[in-house]
C-alpha cells in the first residue's frame, strides 16, 4: 500500500476511534451539501435560509456524534424510559400543544418548540428492538401482540395531530423491526390484507384535506388551480428539468413561485428541475448507498437489538425518500413527508441525523474493535 | 426456557436476518427503479411538453402598438398629432378596498359615474397585475394633485400615452376626419395581430381612408412574470413599426380661410389645384371638434350633434347631392359645340319662357322679361335658361349623359376620401332601370340647366371646373401629397393619376366656354359681376341657383326667396378658376338654401380664391374656428 492511502486509512481509524463511520459520513456530508445547494437555488438566493439550515446540519452533525458515542447497551436499557416518556409529550401535545398549519404538533418549551412525534420516530424502532432483543424469535403471537400495542398507541397519537406523514414513518420503523425480527409471512400478508380492508373506515377518518390530496393523487387534473396545482406544477418543473437540467439558479419554476413549498415538501421538484435527470440518479445512488451501508452495519452488528433498529433506521430512511420523491413526482399521494437532508426543517433533520449516530454507535462499538 | 430458545435460535436468527434484509434490499432496488422509470417518463418522453408548459407558465406577450402616423398639410403644418394625455390607472391588484380608493381619489380629480362604471368594465378585460384607467385625459392640475398624494394610494399611477389631437378643429374636421374606439364589427374585418393592443381607428376623412399607412405595426414584448402574474423582467423586445406620416395637398390656411368664408352658413367648399388634381381644401359647414370622438364621445355630446338640426357630422361636400343649377352651362355650351349643334355665335332668342314643341307646358327663364337674343357667350353669361333649355331639347338627354359623364359628373370623382356620393346624371336608361319609366322629353329641359333628376355633389363640380380649366385634362383629386416613411425618413411622393381627358372636335370651344365663364365674373352684365371689380386677377366663374322646390306650372317667379322658409329657399351655387390665363385653384361653393348664387356662394368663393392666389388676409387667420 502506498502512502496517501495509508494517510487515509489512518484518517478512518481515527475517526473509528471516536466513533464515526467515515463512510456513512461522507454520504451524508454529500448530500447534506448537495442539499444546501439545491436550497440556496430554491430559497431565491436567501442566504438567511441557508445560515438557518446550515446551523440545523452543524446541530445534527454534533447530535450525531454524541449519540454515536452512546454504548448500544444503554439505548437498550433506556428504551422502556424513551418510549414512555415519549408518548407523555405526545399526549400532552394533543392537549396543550401549538397550532401551526391547522396541526397541533408543537409543543412550545419557551426557548424551543420541537415535535415530540419527531422523537418517536427513534423511540419507536428502538422500543421494539429493545422489546424483541431476548424475545424468541420467530415472534410468538403473544409479543406480537404486545408490539401491536406499542406500535398501535404512539402511531394513532400522531395521526390524530393529524401528521400522517410522521405517522406512516413510526409505522413502518415499527414494523420494520417486526419485519427483520422474523414475522410470520402470512401474518404480514393477514395484515396487508386488515389494512386494505380497513382503508374505508381510515377514508372516512381522514381530515377533509386528507382527502382531497389523495382524490387530487388519482386524478390531478381534477381541480388544477387548487389541490392538484401543487403537483401539476411540480411535474411541470420536474418534467421540463429534462435530461441535465436548467442548470443551477436556472429553475424558473420556484425562483417565479409556481411551485409551492420549493423550500420543504417539495425541493427535490427543485432539485430535478435544475439538475436533470442525471442529477436525479446520483441523488438516488447516495440515497441508497446510505441504505445499503446502513444495512451493512445491521448484517455485521452483534445483537439482536443493534441488528434490529439498524437495519429499521436504513429501511425507514429509504421510505422517507421514497415517499417524497413519489410524492413529489406524483406516484404517491401528496404526504408531508420532507426530503432527508434536503428540506428546509429544524427537528426532522436533527432527529435524522442523530438515527445516524445510532448506526454509528452500533458499528464502532463491536467488540472486536473496541478492544 | 427464554435463554435456551435464545441460545438455540442464534444462528437461525441471524440467517432469517440476512434473508429478510436481502428480501428488502430488492424490493427498495425496486421500488428505486419506479422512481426512475417515472423520472425517465417525466424528464425524458415528456420533457417537451413540461418545457412548454414551464414557458407558458412564465412568460407573457404584451403587445406595444404602433404610434399612428402624423397628418401635415402641403406646407407641414400638423393636422393630426399625437399629444401626451394622462390617464389615472388602477391595479386592483395592490388596492384592498377598491371602492374605499374610488371614493378618496374622487376627492382629488373629478369622477362621474361613468368614469367608475367603464373602470368595472374595462377590468373584467385586464389581466391580472395590469393598470385599468379609471379617468382619461386628466388636467395638469389633476396630475399633480394626483402625485402629490401618490403615497397615499399603492397601486395607483398616472399613465401617460399618446392621443390624437386635431389642432384645425371643427375647420379641418371634414377632411382630415378623426379616430375612435373600434366597434365589434369593425373587429370583425381587421388583421387581429395588427390591431391587438389598438385601441382607436379612424372613423372618416383621411383618418379611415388611409387608416392603412398611419396605423404601422404593432411590437411586443415577451414579460417573464411569477405566479401572481407580477411582471418581473422583460425577456425580448420587437419594436413596433410607427405609422407613416402623411403630407396632404391640403392648405391649412386656405382650409380655415374657406371654413371662415362659410361662417354661419350650411354650406360646402372644394377647391383642387388643377394642375395636380391635388385637394386644396375641403370643407363642410357646420363642422364638429373632432377630438370629442378619440377618447370616446359621451352619450349626451354625441346626441347634441346626432340630433343637431344643421347635422354638422354630415360632409356636404362629399355626401351632399344638390341639383348643380346652371354651373353645369359651360359643360353644356360645350356639349352643344361638339356634337355641332351650335357654334359660338348661333343666336337663340330668350321670350321669358320656352315651350317644348307645341305643348301648352312654359318653362320659364330666371328674367322674368326675357334675355332677348342671346347668343353662346352672353348665355353663359347672363345664365339664360331658355338658351340651354332650347340646347338640351336638341341634344337629347343621352348626348348630354355621355358628354358630362366625362367630367365626372354622375360618378364618383375618385378622391382618397371615404363615403364619396356619385350623385345623379340621368340618361333614358338610367330612368328605365331606376323607375322603369321611359324618359320623356319634356325632362331633359330641366336637366339643360342642370335641374331635374340631376345632381351633384359640391366634389364632382369642384372637379368639373378644374376638368374645364385645364382644357379638359382630367387628374383623379386626391387629398394625399407624400408619405413619410418615419423610421428611414424616405418620403413617397404621391403620382398625379391621370385619367382619361375630354378631347374636343376642336380645343378651341373651351376657350370660348371660358371666355363665357370669364365674362361672369368681370362682364358689366355678368352675373357674377360683383366679385369681380375688385379684384387683381382674372377669375372664370358660373354662378347656380338650384331649385329646392320646384315651381309651380305658368307660376311667373317663385315667391322671392326672403318670403320663404329657409328650407325652401334656393341653394346657391358658384364654381370659379383663377387666375384664368394659368388657374391655380379650382373651387366650388355650396350654400345650403343661400337663395341665390351671385349672392351667397360667389362672395365665399372670391374670399378663398383671395386666401389662396393673394395669401391669406390677417382678419381671417384671426377668427376662430366655430364649435357646434
Amino acid at each position: 500500500m502506498s502512502g496517501p492511502q495509508e494517510e487515509e486509512f489512518s484518517l478512518s481509524r481515527w475517526l473509528v476511534q471516536h466513533r464515526i463511520d467515515a463512510t456513512l459520513l461522507m454520504l451524508l456530508l454529500a448530500v447534506c451539501t448537495l442539499g444546501l445547494l439545491v436550497l440556496y437555488s430554491a430559497s431565491g438566493q436567501n442566504m438567511s435560509h441557508i445560515y438557518a439550515q446550515a446551523i440545523r446540519l452543524g446541530l445534527g452533525l454534533t447530535a450525531m456524534i454524541i449519540v454515536a458515542q452512546i454504548p448500544p447497551e444503554w439505548v437498550r436499557t433506556s428504551a422502556p424510559w424513551l418510549f414512555g416518556a415519549c408518548t407523555l409529550l405526545l399526549i400532552l401535545v394533543l392537549t396543550l400543544g401549538d397550532d401551526a398549519k391547522g396541526a397541533t404538533r408543537w409543543l412550545d418549551l419557551k426557548i424551543i418548540r420541537f415535535q415530540p412525534s419527531e422523537i418517536m420516530k427513534l423511540a419507536m424502532p428502538i422500543a421494539l428492538a429493545a422489546y424483541l432483543h431476548d424475545r424468541p424469535c420467530p415472534v410468538t403471537f403473544r409479543d406480537l401482540i404486545a408490539c401491536g400495542i406499542l406500535l398501535a398507541i404512539p402511531t394513532l397519537l400522531v395521526a390524530r395531530q393529524p401528521d400522517l406523514g410522521t405517522a406512516l414513518l413510526i409505522a413502518a420503523a415499527g414494523g420494520f423491526v417486526l419485519y427483520l425480527g422474523g414475522l410470520r409471512w402470512r401474518i404480514i400478508l393477514l395484515a396487508a390484507a386488515a389494512a386494505a380492508a380497513a382503508a374505508p373506515l381510515l377514508w372516512f377518518n381522514l381530515h377533509e384535506y386528507q382527502q382531497e390530496r389523495v382524490l387530487t393523487f388519482i386524478n390531478p387534473a381534477r381541480d388544477p388551480a387548487g389541490a392538484g396545482y401543487h403537483i401539476t406544477q411540480s411535474k411541470i418543473a420536474i418534467g421540463s428539468g429534462g435530461l441535465f437540467g436548467k442548470g443551477w439558479l436556472n429553475g424558473t419554476q420556484a425562483k417565479l413561485n409556481f411551485l409551492p413549498e420549493s423550500n420543504t415538501d417539495f425541493v427535490f421538484a427543485v432539485f430535478a428541475e435544475e439538475a436533470g435527470l442525471l442529477g436525479f440518479l446520483v441523488l438516488l445512488m447516495l440515497y441508497m448507498l446510505i441504505v445499503l451501508r446502513g444495512l451493512s452495519i445491521a448484517a455485521r452488528s452483534q445483537d439482536t437489538f443493534q441488528r434490529l433498529l439498524a437495519g429499521s433506521l436504513s429501511l425507514t430512511f429509504f421510505v422517507y425518500v421514497f415517499v417524497n420523491m413519489g410524492m413529489v413526482i406524483g406516484i404517491l399521494p401528496v404526504v408531508g413527508v420532507p426530503l432527508p437532508l434536503v428540506s428546509y426543517g429544524g427537528t426532522s433533520m436533527v432527529i435524522l441525523l442523530a438515527s445516524f449516530g445510532l448506526l454509528m454507535s452500533i458499528h464502532t462499538h463491536r467488540k472486536l474493535l473496541a478492544e | 426456557m427464554r435463554g435456551q430458545s435464545r441460545i438455540k435460535n442464534s444462528f437461525a436468527e441471524r440467517r432469517l436476518f440476512t434473508v429478510r434484509s436481502l428480501i428488502a434490499a430488492v424490493v427498495l432496488l425496486l421500488l428505486a427503479g419506479a422512481l426512475i422509470a417515472r423520472m425517465t417518463w417525466l424528464q425524458v418522453v415528456q420533457n417537451e411538453y413540461y418545457s412548454t408548459r414551464s414557458d407558458d407558465n412564465r412568460m407573457r406577450v404584451q403587445i406595444v402598438p404602433p404610434v399612428r402616423g402624423l397628418i401635415l398639410d402641403r406646407n407641414g403644418v400638423l393636422l393630426a398629432e399625437n399629444l401626451p394625455s394622462y390617464s389615472l390607472e388602477v391595479v386592483p391588484e395592490q388596492v384592498e378596498d377598491l371602492d374605499q380608493l374610488i371614493k378618496q381619489l374622487g376627492e382629488l380629480v373629478s369622477l362621474e359615474a361613468r368614469d367608475i362604471e367603464r373602470f368595472h368594465e374595462r377590468r373584467k378585460r385586464t389581466p391580472r397585475f395590469q393598470g385599468v384607467p379609471l379617468r382619461l385625459r386628466l388636467s395638469n392640475d389633476e396630475v399633480a394633485k394626483i402625485e402629490v398624494n401618490r403615497h397615499r394610494f399603492p397601486g395607483v399611477d398616472v399613465h401617460a400615452a399618446l392621443s390624437r389631437h386635431y389642432p384645425l378643429g371643427a375647420a379641418g374636421s371634414h377632411v382630415i376626419g378623426y379616430v375612435s374606439s373600434i366597434t365589434e364589427n369593425e373587429l370583425k374585418s381587421l388583421d387581429p395581430r395588427r390591431y391587438q393592443g389598438t385601441q382607436n381607428i379612424g372613423k372618416v376623412g383621411v383618418e379611415k381612408s388611409h387608416e392603412d399607412l398611419l396605423h404601422g405595426t404593432p411590437g411586443y414584448k415577451i414579460i417573464e412574470s411569477n405566479a401572481t402574474g407580477r411582471p418581473l423582467r422583460e425577456l425580448e423586445y420587437e419594436r413596433p413599426v410607427p405609422g407613416r406620416n402623411l403630407h396632404l395637398n391640403v392648405d391649412a390656411k386656405l382650409q380655415i380661410a374657406a371654413y371662415n368664408a362659410l361662417h354661419g352658413v350650411e354650406g360646402a367648399v372644394v377647391a383642387l389645384n388643377p394642375k395636380t388634381g391635388g385637394l386644396l381644401a375641403l370643407v363642410s359647414q357646420p363642422g364638429f371638434e373632432p377630438d370629442l370622438f378619440v377618447h370616446g364621445i359621451d352619450h349626451a355630446s354625441f346626441k347634441a350633434l346626432n340630433e343637431n338640426p344643421l347635422r354638422p357630422l354630415y360632409n356636404r361636400a362629399l355626401q351632399g347631392q344638390y341639383p348643380p343649377g346652371s354651373t353645369v352651362k359651360p359643360m353644356m355650351a360645350l356639349a352643344g359645340l361638339e356634337y355641332g349643334i351650335n357654334t359660338p355665335s348661333t343666336a337663340r332668342y330668350c321670350p321669358g319662357f320656352f315651350r317644348l314643341g307645341n305643348a301648352r307646358r312654359r318653362y320659364r327663364c330666371w328674367k322674368r322679361h326675357g334675355h332677348g337674343s342671346m347668343n353662346m357667350l352672353h348665355a353663359i353669361m347672363q345664365s339664360c335658361d331658355v338658351y340651354f333649355y332650347d340646347l338640351a331639347v336638341e341634344l337629347g338627354v343621352d348626348r348630354i349623359h355621355d358628354f358630362a359623364s366625362q367630367f365626372s359628373l354622375g360618378q364618383l370623382t375618385g378622391i382618397d376620401l371615404p363615403r364619396e356620393k356619385p350623385g345623379v346624371l340621368p340618361s333614358k336608361a338610367w330612368k328605365k332601370e331606376r323607375f322603369g319609366q321611359i324618359w320623356y322629353p319634356g325632362e331633359t329641359v330641366s336637366v339643360g340647366i342642370g335641374q331635374g333628376y340631376m345632381t351633384s355633389t359640391p366634389m364632382q363640380l369642384a372637379q368639373m371646373t378644374s376638368i374645364i380649366a385645364r382644357r379638359g385634362e382630367v387628374l383623379r383629386p386626391q387629398a394625399l401629397r407624400k408619405i413619410e416613411d418615419v423610421i428611414d425618413q424616405n418620403i413617397t411622393e404621391i403620382e398625379m393619376r391621370q385619367e382619361k381627358p375630354v378631347t374636343l372636335r376642336d380645343p378651341v370651344f373651351w376657350q370660348r366656354a371660358i371666355d363665357g365663364m370669364h365674362a361672369v365674373v368681370h362682364h358689366a352684365r355678368g352675373t357674377a359681376r360683383r366679385i369681380g371689380l375688385d379684384a387683381d386677377y382674372e377669375i372664370a366663374g358660373k354662378t347656380g341657383t338650384s331649385q329646392v322646390i320646384a315651381l309651380a306650372q305658368d307660376e311667373h317667379r317663385a315667391p322671392k326667396n326672403e318670403d320663404l322658409p329657409k328650407h325652401a329657399r334656393d341653394h346657391a351655387l358658384f364654381i370659379a378658376f383663377a387666375p384664368v390665363e394659368d388657374p391655380q385653384i379650382a373651387v366650388a361653393v355650396l350654400v345650403e338654401h343661400g337663395g341665390s348664387g351671385s349672392g351667397a356662394a360667389a362672395p365665399v368663393a372670391r374670399k378663398v380664391l383671395d386666401a389662396y392666389l393673394r395669401g391669406i388676409p390677417v382678419e381671417i387667420v384671426e377668427e376662430e374656428p366655430e364649435k357646434p
